[in-house]
C-alpha cells in the first residue's frame, strides 16, 4: 500500500481508469511528455502513448469544444486546464453544450467528460491562477462539480467522475496537492459522488467546508476542541448536486453551523447551503448560520492573497459568535 | 532582401452558370452528366424550399416559434448532405435542413424543434449527429472532437460542420481549423457564405479577399465554390470528404451563396438590405438554375415539375399535420425537463421534479 499525496491520487486514478477503459483519453496543454505543470499526468504519456495522452495546441476553447465532441461520440475524455482562471473561456462549451446535450436531445446524445483543473490560491501564483470558481460551475444545470480534499478522496472521486455518464467539473485544491500523505490502495474502488463526507463527529457546532479549506477548518476544530467545544466537520466533496440532507441532519443535532469557503461570499455555494438550512433546518437552529469566506474582491496578487483567505482565527471567531447565542 | 517564404492562392469553382448552362473551358466533373442523381437532388432542393415556405407560414400564423429560413441555400445544403455517409457525423448550425433531410431527419422533427418541443432534437437521422446549434461556430469544435474520436479509434468516418460568414469571425471556427490542422483530422468545415450575418454584410465582417483563406492560414487546403451551383458544391464536398476519409486531413470549403430570406422570422431584412441586391440574387438562385440545366439536358420537364410541386406540398402538409398533432395532442409533461438532465436523477432534482408535478399549471404569461 502506497502513501501518496492528493495529486498522486489524481494520477493513480487516471492511470487506473485508462487501464480499465480504452475510451478514456487525457488531453490538455503540456499533459503529455511534460506530465502537466503540476505533474498530475506524470508518467501517463510514457505508459499509454500519444493516442491516449494528447498534448493540445494552446487553446482552451478548443480543448473544451473538442472534448464535448469526443464525449458525444462515445469517448471518455479527461481534459486538463492548467489553472482555474483559464477555464473562463471554456464556460461557453461547458454551459451551452456539455450540460445540455443529454437533455436537449432527450437522451440521444450524452457528454461523459471530465474537465479537471487546479483551483484556489495560496501557492504564490500569478494573476488568473488562484480563483475558486465552483459557484459558477455549480450554477450550471446538468453539470456535476466535485472537489476532493484528501489523497483517498482524490483517487476515489476521480474514478467515479470518469465513470460517470454525465459531465463532471473536477476542481483540484492545488494548495493541498502535496500537503498530506495517505495510504491509498489502487484497487479501482470509486467513492460515491453526490454525498458529503463527515470527517469528524461533534455535538456543539457543524463546520461545513470543502477543498483546501479543510486544512484551516480542521485546525480550527482542533483549537475549539481544546477549548471544550465539540465540533462536527463536513466535507461537501460534491458541490453540485448538493447533499443538503447530510448537512441538515448534522445541524439538527448541533443547532449551529458555520460554512467555510475560499471563494467570494456573494451568490456562492456557502450562500446556497445557508439558504438550504434556512429553508429546511431553521427550527433546529439555535443561532444564525455564519459564513466565513473570501472577500467579494478580485483575488489579490500573492503578497496579499493570504489576507484574503479565511484563517483559522476567522473560523474560530465565527464559531464563538454562533456559540454566544443561546 | 525579402524572400518569399510562402505564397498562397484560393481557387474558385463554378460549373453551372446562373442561366443553367455549363461553363466552358473547364474540366466538368462526371457527376454533371449523372442526370438521375441530379434529378434526385433537385427534388430534395425543391422539397426543402417547399418546407421552408410552409415553416414561415406556420410561424406567421402562430403555429411555430421563431424559425430560421434556408431560402437560397438549397444547393449548398443538399450537396453537404449528399456527400456524406450514414456513419459520418454532421454538426450543423441551425438552417441546414436540406442536408439533414438527406440524412433522414424528418420534416416534422425540424418543426417540433422550432415549435419549442425538445423531442424534435431526438431526431430520426443518424443518432450520433449533433442537433441544431444556436451559439455561433461552437459546432465546428464539436465536429473536430468527433473527428478526433474517429481518428483515435481508427474509424473511416468524417465529421462535417457548417458555419456562416458571420460565424467565420469566431474563435471557435479558427480553433477548429487549428485542431484539424494540428491533428490532421477527418474534418470538413464548410463556410456557407450567404453575405449577411443578420444585418452585418460580409464587407463589414472582414477585409480578407476570401473567407476560405482563413483555412489556408491554419494550414488546410481551402477552396471557394459557387454555393448556388449544386454540381460545384457536391463536387467539392465529395472531394473533401473522400480525402478526409482516406487520412488526408481537414478541408475548408467556402460556398458563395445568398440569404434570400430574413435571418429568422424575427428579423426584417428590408430594414438594412437594398432590394436591388436581393433582386440580383434571385437571378442567381440555385433551384431555378438546376431546373434549367436539367430541362436543357432533357432530364426534366414542366409536367414532372408540376407533379413534384404537388407532391412536395402534400408531403410538407403531412409533416405539418404530424407536428401539430404531436405537440397538441401528445404534449410533453412537466417532468420531462427533469428526466433527461442526468443519466440518473439526482436527489435535489427529484425534489424539484416532485414539486413541479404538484404545480403543473403555466406561469409567465404575457
Amino acid at each position: 500500500m502506497a502513501e501518496i499525496t492528493l495529486i498522486e491520487g489524481v494520477t493513480m486514478a487516471l492511470a487506473r481508469a485508462m487501464e480499465e477503459d480504452e475510451s478514456v483519453v487525457v488531453l490538455g496543454e503540456d499533459v503529455g511528455v511534460n506530465g502537466g505543470v503540476f505533474r498530475a499526468t506524470a508518467g501517463l504519456h510514457q505508459r499509454f502513448g500519444d493516442d491516449r495522452v494528447i498534448d493540445t495546441p494552446l487553446a482552451e476553447v478548443m480543448i473544451a469544444g473538442t472534448t464535448v465532441g469526443m464525449a458525444a461520440q462515445g469517448m471518455k475524455p479527461v481534459a486538463e486546464a492548467q489553472f482555474c482562471g483559464f477555464t473562463m473561456p471554456m464556460i461557453d462549451h461547458i454551459m451551452c453544450h456539455a450540460g445540455r446535450l443529454r437533455n436537449r436531445t432527450r437522451g440521444r446524445l450524452s457528454c461523459p467528460m471530465v474537465l479537471r483543473f487546479p483551483s484556489g490560491g495560496g501557492i504564490h501564483a500569478p494573476e488568473h491562477h488562484s480563483e475558486s470558481p465552483e459557484a459558477l460551475y455549480a450554477h450550471m444545470p446538468g453539470i456535476r462539480v466535485v472537489i476532493p480534499s484528501s489523497p483517498s478522496r482524490a483517487y476515489g472521486l476521480m474514478l467515479a467522475a470518469i465513470r460517470d455518464p454525465d459531465p463532471v467539473i473536477f476542481m483540484e485544491p492545488k494548495r493541498i496537492y502535496r500537503w498530506q500523505k495517505e495510504e491509498v490502495v489502487d484497487d479501482g474502488e470509486e467513492l460515491p459522488l453526490d454525498v458529503c463526507y463527515t470527517l469528524r463527529d461533534g455535538n456543539d457546532v457543524t463546520l461545513v467546508t470543502w477543498g483546501a479549506m479543510i486544512k484551516e477548518t480542521m485546525q480550527a476544530a482542533d483549537e475549539l476542541e481544546a477549548q471544550g467545544v465539540s465540533v462536527e466537520v463536513i466535507d461537501v466533496a460534491t458541490i453540485s448536486p448538493l447533499d443538503m440532507e447530510t448537512i441538515i441532519e448534522s445541524v439538527e443535532r448541533t443547532g449551529r453551523c458555520v460554512i467555510v469557503q475560499e471563494a467570494p461570499r456573494h451568490c456562492s455555494v456557502a450562500s446556497e447551503i445557508a439558504a438550504g438550512l434556512a429553508d429546511a433546518g431553521v427550527w433546529h437552529l439555535h443561532a444564525p448560520v455564519k459564513r466565513v469566506c473570501g472577500y467579494d474582491v478580485v483575488m489579490p496578487l500573492y503578497r496579499n492573497e493570504m489576507k484574503y483567505m479565511p484563517s483559522v482565527k476567522r473560523i474560530v471567531h465565527a464559531v464563538q459568535q454562533v456559540l454566544e447565542v443561546s | 532582401m525579402a524572400q518569399t517564404v510562402a505564397a498562397f492562392k484560393v481557387d474558385y469553382f463554378q460549373f453551372l452558370k446562373p442561366d443553367g448552362k455549363l461553363v466552358e473551358d473547364q474540366q466538368i466533373p462526371a457527376l454533371a452528366r449523372d442526370h438521375d442523381r441530379l434529378v434526385e437532388l433537385y427534388k430534395l432542393m425543391v422539397l426543402t424550399r417547399t418546407f421552408d415556405k410552409k415553416a414561415v407560414a406556420l410561424q406567421r400564423t402562430g403555429k411555430l416559434g421563431t424559425y430560421a429560413s434556408c431560402l437560397g441555400h438549397e444547393a449548398a445544403h443538399v450537396a453537404i448532405g449528399a456527400a456524406m455517409r450514414e456513419e459520418d457525423c454532421f454538426a450543423p448550425m441551425y438552417r441546414e435542413y436540406g442536408a439533414q433531410f438527406c440524412r433522414g431527419v424528418k420534416m416534422s422533427e425540424v418543426l417540433m424543434y422550432w415549435g419549442g418541443d425538445e423531442r424534435g432534437n431526438n431526431f430520426s437521422g443518424p443518432a450520433h449527429d449533433f442537433s441544431w446549434c444556436v451559439p455561433i461556430a461552437t459546432q465546428c469544435l464539436h465536429a473536430a472532437g468527433a473527428a478526433l474520436a474517429y481518428k483515435l479509434r481508427k474509424e473511416e468516418r468524417v465529421a462535417v460542420s457548417v458555419v456562416g460568414d458571420g460565424g467565420s469571425s469566431k474563435g471557435d471556427f479558427l480553433e477548429a481549423i487549428n485542431a484539424g490542422s494540428a491533428w490532421k483530422l477527418p474534418l470538413v468545415l464548410v463556410i456557407v457564405n450567404n453575405q449577411w450575418a443578420i444585418s452585418v454584410p460580409r464587407s463589414k465582417q472582414n477585409t480578407a479577399a476570401t473567407l476560405a483563406q482563413k483555412g489556408i492560414a491554419g494550414g488546410l487546403p481551402s477552396i471557394q465554390v459557387d454555393g448556388n451551383d449544386l454540381i460545384a458544391c457536391l463536387w467539392a464536398m465529395e472531394k473533401a470528404v473522400n480525402a478526409a476519409r482516406s487520412g488526408k486531413g481537414s478541408f475548408v470549403i467556402e460556398m458563395m451563396t445568398y440569404r434570400l430570406s430574413d435571418h429568422t422570422t424575427a428579423d426584417d431584412a428590408r430594414r438594412y438590405r437594398p432590394s436591388d441586391e436581393v433582386d440580383d440574387a434571385w437571378d442567381k438562385e440555385p433551384v431555378k438554375r438546376l431546373k434549367a440545366y436539367l430541362i436543357d439536358q432533357g432530364a426534366w420537364d414542366e409536367e414532372r415539375e408540376a407533379e413534384l410541386l404537388e407532391e412536395c406540398s402534400r408531403w410538407v402538409q403531412q409533416a405539418a399535420d404530424e407536428y401539430v398533432e404531436q405537440v397538441e395532442n401528445h404534449p410533453e409533461g412537466v417532468t420531462a425537463m427533469f428526466d433527461y438532465m442526468f443519466a440518473e436523477l439526482p436527489h435535489d432534482l427529484a425534489e424539484q421534479r416532485e414539486y413541479a408535478q404538484r404545480f403543473p399549471e403555466d406561469g409567465g404569461h404575457h
